[in-house]
């Protein structure tokens, strides 16, 4: 059978079972857009690429599948590189195909010429620039293997435009073939028996165990092992923010979030540990905080399916490179077979329990007269939210707020931006995941600063109606940096104010063909939560104006020890809410 | 990065000048691959002294050998992250002493035509003739000579020719294989 280039991507991306392409054409890309007019898959056109990455992105999140995209060349690709990146730093399965121009005008600063595989090769797991029609099959059947297994990424696949339009015989490679033409990949998944028994027997005699769950107990879908693990050792849990929801924030077990705005009792559990048993986590410095000074007393066991981060940071006990649910289910078989009795932890859970106690996440309640507090907005949206809600956030306070005061209990239902910090992250990553789980009600916690990036992506929401809910805590603000100027430099604020009214969201989400609604009294949140969460038939934005003195605690300020956490003032020895 | 010590082979090189390790690298030889090596140290930081590269005798495949300044790098960390790059097939840290390391060099240097004032031709003749050299090219007052050897000779050598003037010098950076397997003989003698 006879295909042109462009038949045999759009055929190819059908047979790696590809429901939907977020894009826009263009000229290079063009000749891609005609075949996929016949095709099964859903195209959901952007306003802006960078829209289509990050959707791709929250339909991978919430799917565990790669997410495509497809973008025309030079602008259109460089447009999507912010949304690589994220990817990239989030280890997050996307591939990305994008126009070229023709091959005999490569290198000669052809319109729309961009050198795509160069800028984008350390932001991509891997990239590609297919220069013949009879590769493309096996270009596309190699991206979705490498961005899908091992450590997840995004993929890139540049197909110059003349390469689209000539004809080929059509040729889906076998495994077989798949397997050859990637001599120099082969990913770990077993972990070594022999570290394997090893990082029990720590386990076994630690007397304060942590698991430090990462991001990649959700890649890897070990939250059941996970769970299993954290109940056999009866070991407390941290989930980091790229791990919320790996564990049930309601287990007894579960102490949250650690890190630079953790939960106080995640964060010195961590500290005080005598054993940090590591799994698909990588030591980010927002973890750590100063390295130097972090978990002196800790042993490490170390389980990640990127050799590279076994001692990139802090150096393994137990380093044991493997898939996180082989590894875990190994551990726990181990576990179960040697019938040893774990050390005694009857006094670490007494000082766990004692740090919960006392340091629980606290916020000041409203005072009559006052704006909203973006916590209390957080806690009614969560408390109405249908089960299983997907959540989506932006990067700033509301992020943290987001991650500290909504309860997941379900793997998939938390969607945000943790290793890049994308400002912008949060529209079109509650749209891809709306995409990618109609079922699911999706609501995305997003800054003012934020929702101005990359709002235009309701356009995109009305038009292929896809009812996301975009709750904007409108602090007036740069809420986070805000923060950071208040405490370290002195309150001299410097560029970061924004006005809660301009623009007027209200007015901005009805032009984009939403819903909207502006809470400014307590009273009015939950009804108006409701009402939103009534509304299926397009998108919903709502305008709630945050008091933009509220801070994020607990805080760990960048560069300190973990232990000189700065938690609320009213915590605060002297503060009214101490608990003895 | 880490800053972790290095975790394997640290030596002195004959020249006393750094420490250094050799890595090879087997790599799918294909368009951009070279370049991802190198755009990978120059995004994780990793400080490279040599790279020399050449297709290997299956043709599918190109050996890049990498020297590396341990004072500066973590070769644990380089070789994992040069892992991770999809067309990196295989990857030996070369242990001092169990490789043959060679190097070559093109030295243009000073020298006097006969019966002008200066060294002779004669003498850096000679000075080339005994470290097992030869003269490539030769112009009226200088000659391009070349010598492959060791890293260390070919510093000795540099070092002896300074004093008559070099004009012009090109090195190759390393290029080194494994010591071939000789169970019976005697390990650790001379070379490195
Ligand atoms: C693209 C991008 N630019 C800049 C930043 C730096 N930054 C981090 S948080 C923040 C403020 C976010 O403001 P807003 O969306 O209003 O959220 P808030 O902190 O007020 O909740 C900024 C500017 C970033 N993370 N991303
Ligand atoms: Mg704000």
């Amino acid at each position: 059978m006879q295909l042109t280039g462009a038949q045999a991507l759009i055929k190819s991306l059908e047979m790696e079972r590809t429901e939907v392409v977020f894009g826009m054409p263009g000229g290079a890309i063009l000749p891609a857009y005609d075949p996929i007019l016949d095709s099964s898959i859903r195209h959901v056109l952007v306003r802006h690429e960078q829209g289509a990455g990050h959707m791709a992105e929250g339909y991978a999140q919430v799917t565990g599948r790669p997410g495509v995209c497809m973008v025309t060349s030079g602008p259109g690709a460089t447009n999507l590189v912010t949304a690589l990146c994220d990817a990239y730093m989030d280890s997050v399965p996307m591939v990305a195909i994008t126009g070229q121009v023709a091959r005999p005008v490569i290198g000669t600063d052809a319109f729309q010429e961009g050198d795509t595989v160069g800028i984008t090769r350390s932001v991509t797991k891997h990239n590609e620039l297919v220069m013949r029609p009879e590769d493309i099959p096996l270009a596309v059947r190699q991206a979705f293997l490498l961005a899908s297994t091992g450590r997840p990424g995004p993929v890139l696949l540049d197909l110059p435009k003349d390469v689209l339009q000539s004809t080929t015989e059509w040729h889906w490679p076998d495994d077989t073939e798949l397997a050859a033409s990637l001599p120099g990949y082969k990913p770990t998944t077993k972990g070594h028996p022999r570290m394997v028994r090893e990082a029990v027997r720590l386990m076994t005699g630690a007397s304060r165990p942590v698991v430090y769950a990462g991001g990649g107990i959700l890649k890897a879908r070990a939250s059941e092992a996970l769970r299993e693990l954290a109940e056999l050792l009866d070991a407390p849990v941290v989930t980091t923010l790229m791990a919320r929801g790996a564990f049930p924030d309601s287990h007894r077990a579960c102490l949250g979030m650690p890190g630079m705005h953790g939960n106080y009792a995640a964060i010195m559990a961590l500290q005080e540990a005598d054993l940090i048993i590591a799994l698909g986590a990588r030591f980010d410095d927002r973890v750590t905080g100063r390295v130097a000074s972090f978990a002196p007393g800790a042993q490490v066991v170390h389980v990640d399916i990127d050799p590279a981060e076994l001692g990139k940071i802090r150096r393994a006990d137990v380093p044991i490179v493997g898939d996180c649910r082989l590894v875990i289910e190994e551990m726990v078989r181990v576990l179960r077979a040697s019938g040893e009795d774990q050390a005694d932890r009857r006094a670490w859970w007494a000082t766990i329990d004692d740090w919960r106690q006392r340091f629980p996440l606290y916020y000041e309640p409203q005072l009559p007269g006052d704006l909203l507090k973006p916590q209390a907005v957080i806690e009614a949206i969560r408390d109405a939210a249908p089960e299983a809600t997907t959540l989506v956030a932006g990067v700033g306070q509301h992020q943290m707020w987001a991650s500290q005061y909504w309860r997941f209990e379900q793997p998939g239902t938390w969607v945000n931006s943790g290793g890049l910090g994308t400002m912008g992250f949060a529209v079109p990553a509650a749209i891809g995941a709306k995409v990618g789980r109609p079922d699911r009600t999706v609501w995305a916690i997003d800054g003012d600063g934020c929702f101005q990036m990359t709002a235009q992506e309701l356009v995109t929401a009305s038009a292929e109606r896809i009812p996301v809910k975009v709750a904007i805590l409108n602090n007036a603000y740069l809420g986070m940096v805000r923060q950071w100027q208040e405490m370290f430099y002195e309150e001299r604020y410097s560029e970061v104010y924004l006005s809660p009214d301009l623009p007027d969201y209200v007015k901005w989400a009805e032009a984009m063909g939403c819903a909207a609604f502006r809470v400014e009294s307590p009273d009015d949140v939950g009804p108006v939560v409701d009402k939103a969460n009534a509304i299926d038939d397009r998108p919903v934005v709502i305008d709630f104006r945050t008091d933009s003195r509220e801070k994020v605690f607990p805080m760990v300020p960048a560069g300190a020890s973990n232990s000189d956490v700065i938690v609320h003032p009213a915590l605060r020895p002297g503060g009214e809410k101490v608990v003895q | 990065m880490s800053g972790a010590a290095p975790a394997t082979g640290p030596w002195v090189s004959g020249s006393g000048r750094a420490r250094h390790q050799t890595i090879s690298v087997i790599v799918e030889n294909r368009a951009g691959v070279l370049a991802r090596v190198s755009a990978l140290f120059a995004r994780r930081g990793f400080n490279i002294i040599s790279l020399a590269v050449a297709p290997t005798d299956d043709e599918s495949f190109s050996r890049v050998t990498i020297v590396v300044d341990l004072e500066e790098t973590s070769v644990e960390q380089l070789t994992k992250q040069l892992f991770k790059l999809v067309n990196v097939v295989k990857i030996t840290e070369m242990v001092p002493g169990e490789a043959i390391e060679r190097e070559l060099a093109l030295v243009s240097v000073r020298c006097a035509p006969p019966g002008g004032p200066g060294p002779s031709r004669g003498e850096v003749g000679e000075l080339v003739r005994i470290f097992g050299g030869s003269v490539v090219d030769v112009g009226h007052e200088a000659l391009t000579v070349m010598l492959a050897g060791q890293p260390s000779t070919l510093d000795d050598f540099e070092e002896l020719l300074r004093p008559y003037g070099i004009i012009d010098i090109q090195r190759t950076g390393r290029v080194a294989l494994p010591k071939l397997e000789r169970p019976t003989a005697r390990r650790g003698a001379g070379h490195n």
